[in-house]
């Protein structure tokens, strides 16, 4: 199946009306951590429909930034954020947990799960906002699950153990428990991780086929090229506290990202995309 | 029947097992120096049976029993919280030092001259503080805890087992008897088995409806809260519940060790984990363990006893062994 007949499968349960209406909105962010500037006052919003890339170097606050843009944070983190991140018209905070969980989903960068559990049931996980306090996991939860599992090729691993899986499945099952929340945002940390070639374009085709579906998609990236051909814009950390935040057009520029990742690069053209040489 | 379709079929396996724990139960009213047969042990219970056996059943074995029953069931439902509160599957009551927090504080109240229920309130404080203390240092998400924290555990154990020691040199020694009955895990002096018993059924019916929360925990904290599991608050709530469900058994038949990281594990490797069906089938098979070890503690070498704490780990060991062994080979779980 396409990448956009994958995503129609994946019905988000939550209308979004109002398309000029941000499906998150950041005023006035910034973060610090261990009394380093990460972010300086910046504003940002995803809008139903884009696709949105953070790049930056190793350490840069890719990773709390992104968790910040879901409005958690870790009981053990020292990091400081400041400014408003919205949700809609609602600031993050005031909105329930669970609600919230409906709302956006993230997919964790780093995920181990000390107890043995098959496919199934860990992307059932991803069901767990939608389901009352007594509720249990019924067919139609089963049928969405699958449905993710088809979604990112791994269809028939139902039963397989999630610990006897490569990590690039892994990577996939746990993409696959983010499809199954159904959020309308989606906040990916690396989903390229331990992925082939094939389906590191595979999971973007699909992202971006969510995205042209009205879902809003965040997700760090590594992969200049890759951010060059699926993201629109592009939030970039320079590591120092400076933030580019703009359209790809504007922020992928030699001179830019050789600042930003401390490595001069060239911009080619090669049969019609953008690639950045180092 | 294999475990795939016991995990399929959840409610079959708690039913099996409440039938096992039932079984282990009327054993315990049955087995023993004097033999009740099972129509006098069924007369006593429920209707108006008379002489030597229906009393026995009535006055000594029925407490016994059910004080083996709510202590076994309180351990293991507390090793199961404790393993999905700190992500690790080696957690367990007596293994992070929480029986040892509570032995201190009850003999502690012991040396003191305090009556019983300061003793039961000082087992809780102790095992609180134990936790505490435990949990306080070894706190955090990062792969490091897993070795802090059985490193922190395995410290707190000891400095418990040394205050413990201390006291026994100190005491008066009309006194160390009482004492030693917390050290040997002994259930002959368990008389009043209710209050833990209804800790047991109101801890479990609380814990009960967080028990998706609980699977999701089980996967990270970041992931639970994206998922919107309050984790602040649940972490709490299972940090005080094992807390006082293992202050409440310690108190009863003393330190038990074993049932809190064996059972679960049991229980897991039958039934699959979640925790919906993992916390009322640990509470189960606890409860039974516990129950058909003090009837062997009993029996074995009658007329002395043993202290059940040794039976439990001789019975635990091989089947767990046994378990993990037969899986290895399985490749399920």
């Amino acid at each position: 199946m396409s990448a956009p007949a994958l995503a129609a499968e994946l019905v988000c349960p939550q209308p979004w009306p109002d398309a000029a209406l941000p499906l998150l909105a950041a005023r006035g962010l910034s973060i610090a951590l261990g009394g380093r500037e990460l972010c300086r006052a910046f504003d940002f919003a995803v809008r139903a429909g884009q696709c949105v890339a953070i790049l930056g170097r190793n350490g840069a606050g890719k990773t709390t930034l992104l968790h910040a843009l879901a409005g958690l944070h870790d009981e053990g983190s020292a990091a400081t954020v400041r400014g408003e991140v919205r949700f809609g018209t609602r600031p993050c905070a005031a909105w329930p947990p669970l609600q919230a969980a409906r709302f956006r989903g993230l997919l964790p960068q780093h995920r181990a799960s000390p107890f043995a559990a098959t496919v199934l049931e860990t992307v059932l996980i991803g069901r767990h906002p939608h389901l009352g306090r007594w509720g249990w996991e019924g067919e139609a939860d089963a049928a969405i699950a699958r449905a993710a599992l088809a979604a990112v090729g791994l269809q028939g691993f139902d039963d397989r153990d999630l610990r006897a899986l490569s990590g690039g499945e892994q990577q996939r099952v746990a993409l696959a428990t983010l499809l199954t929340q159904t959020p309308r945002l989606l906040l990916l940390d690396e989903p390229l991780n331990h992925l082939d070639l094939h389906h590191q374009i595979a999971t973007l085709e699909l992202l971006a086929a969510l995205a042209a579906a009205g879902r809003g998609v965040v997700m760090v990236l590594h992969d200049l090229d890759m951010a060059a051909r699926y993201a629109d814009s592009i939030v970039l950390l320079d590591g120092a506290g400076g933030v580019t935040v703009g359209s790809r057009d504007e922020v992928l520029t030699e001179a830019t990202l050789s600042h930003a990742f401390g490595h001069p690069l060239q911009r080619c053209e090669v049969a019609g995309k953008t690639v950045f040489l180092p | 029947m294999s475990r795939a379709r016991l995990a399929r079929h959840p409610f079959l396996a708690l039913a099996l097992l409440a039938l096992a724990a039932l079984a282990a139960l009327a054993l315990a009213l049955a087995v023993g120096s004097i033999a009740v047969p099972a129509r006098e042990v069924f007369a006593a219970l429920f209707g108006d049976g008379g002489g030597t056996g229906a009393a026995v059943v009535r006055e000594l074995r029925l407490s016994r029993a059910l004080a083996c029953f709510a202590s076994g069931g309180l351990l293991a439902l507390a090793g199961t919280l404790m393993q999905v509160l700190l992500r690790n599957p080696l957690a367990d009551p007596y293994i992070l030092g929480v029986s040892g927090g509570a032995a201190v504080g009850a003999l502690a109240a012991v040396v003191l001259g305090f009556a019983a229920p300061w003793m039961d309130a000082a087992a809780l404080v102790g095992a609180l503080a134990a936790m505490l203390a435990v949990f306080g240092l070894a706190h955090g998400d990062g792969s490091w805890t897993q070795t802090r924290l059985l490193l922190t555990g395995v410290i707190v154990a000891a400095g418990c087992g040394a205050a413990i020691t201390l006291m026994l040199a100190l005491a008066p020694a009309a006194q160390v008897r009482s004492m030693l009955f917390w050290l040997m895990g002994d259930a002959s002096a368990a008389n009043r088995p209710w209050p833990a018993l209804v800790v047991l059924a109101v801890g479990l019916a609380a814990a009960l409806p967080f028990g998706r929360d609980l699977n999701v925990l089980a996967r990270g904290q970041l992931s639970a809260q994206a998922l919107g599991v309050d984790t602040r608050r649940l972490r709490r709530g299972l940090y005080v519940l094992a807390s006082l469900f293992t202050a409440v058994a310690v108190t009863l038949v003393g330190t038990v060790g074993f049932v809190g990281l064996v059972v679960p594990h049991l229980t897991r490797l039958v039934l699959g984990n979640d925790q919906r069906v993992l916390m009322p089938a640990s509470a189960l098979a606890g409860g039974a363990l516990l129950t058909v070890a003090d009837t062997l503690a009993r029996t074995v070498i009658a007329p002395r006893q043993l202290p059940v704490g040794v039976l439990t780990v001789l019975i635990g060991v091989p089947v767990f062994l046994f378990l993990l062994a037969r899986n290895a080979r399985g490749q399920t779980r």
